[in-house]
């Protein structure tokens, strides 16, 4: 009977930590999000050179994978963790202004956002309702996006608009499929740092908002 | 390839450098992650052919 309870204690406390681990996740990804977004203004009312994407995206990557780690675990971590974002969204300023001046520009900006927003938060409350545990693709992502980036290098020399595009598409269901494998890990109780998984599923809103801007600005324009 | 810029060739060496710190990872996670039955794939494929479909729509919407 004792052993019942403690089993039962150990589970209830193994949920609640879970759920902590899910609700801070979801208040700093929406912290770091809003964060953004305020960089990326700040760049675009500067009016940034198109090469502050490059500098901006590699210097938040390296900071994400050496950085960070080291201070996951302690406060200066969340300071990290909004120093990788804003970054990323500073770096966003002159890509938000290129497609603004296209005519059609506004519309393809607003829809990638929406679109972003709503496979975002339809596949987090999928993998939260049906609770299934996605750690199985973890090797299959992982070579898709290898792969992925593969092609996209094989692109910068090529510069397919239709490589382009099929890449794009590609890298939309990837980060698809790792929305799903992130959000079960937290539920499982594979990923126990907020800090890890924000910057883990930033990352995958980042890529699919750039693809998306991408499909809709070359579908969108056809002259 | 007369044009490529700088830019270009930084973009080229930064997915290089990436591919090869993601490389040991993915090795790792293929030989250590649990093999998913033909209901888990199924599970995972159907949200992907939603999100699929509603790319398909916005741009359509575009």
């Amino acid at each position: 009977m004792n052993q019942n309870y403690t089993t039962i204690a150990q589970k209830s406390s193994s949920v609640l930590a879970t759920n902590k681990v899910l609700r801070n996740t979801y208040m700093l990804l929406s912290l770091t999000l809003l964060f953004s977004g305020l960089t990326a203004a700040l760049s675009m009312f500067m009016n940034m050179p198109p090469m502050t994407y490059l500098v901006s995206v590699i210097g938040g990557m390296v900071i994400a994978m050496f950085v960070l780690p080291r201070f996951a675990h302690s406060t200066a971590g969340i300071g990290i963790v909004f120093l990788i974002t804003g970054m990323l969204g500073f770096g966003l300023g002159p890509i938000l202004t290129m497609y603004a001046s296209l005519p059609n520009g506004g519309n393809i900006i607003t829809l990638s956002l929406a679109g972003t927003g709503i496979i975002f938060l339809g596949l987090s409350a999928y993998a939260l309702t049906t609770r299934k545990d996605f750690s199985f693709l973890g090797g299959f992502l992982m070579v898709g996006f290898l792969l992925v980036l593969l092609a996209a290098i094989a692109n910068i020399f090529l510069a397919i608009p239709a490589m382009s595009l099929a890449i794009s598409a590609v890298v939309i269901m990837i980060m698809s499929g790792f929305i799903l494998y992130d959000t079960s890990r937290i539920i499982h109780g594979g990923e126990t740092n907020y800090v890890l998984a924000t910057i883990g599923l930033y990352m995958t809103i980042f890529n699919i908002f750039i693809s998306l801007l991408q499909i809709l600005g070359i579908m969108g324009n056809d002259d | 390839m007369d044009d490529l810029n700088w830019m270009q060739i930084v973009s080229a060496l930064a997915l290089v450098m990436f591919i090869i710190i993601l490389f040991p990872a993915t090795l790792d996670k293929l030989k250590n992650s649990p093999k998913g039955t033909s209901s888990e794939w199924m599970s995972f494929f159907f949200p992907l052919i939603v999100v699929f479909l509603f790319i398909t729509l916005l741009v359509a919407l575009v």
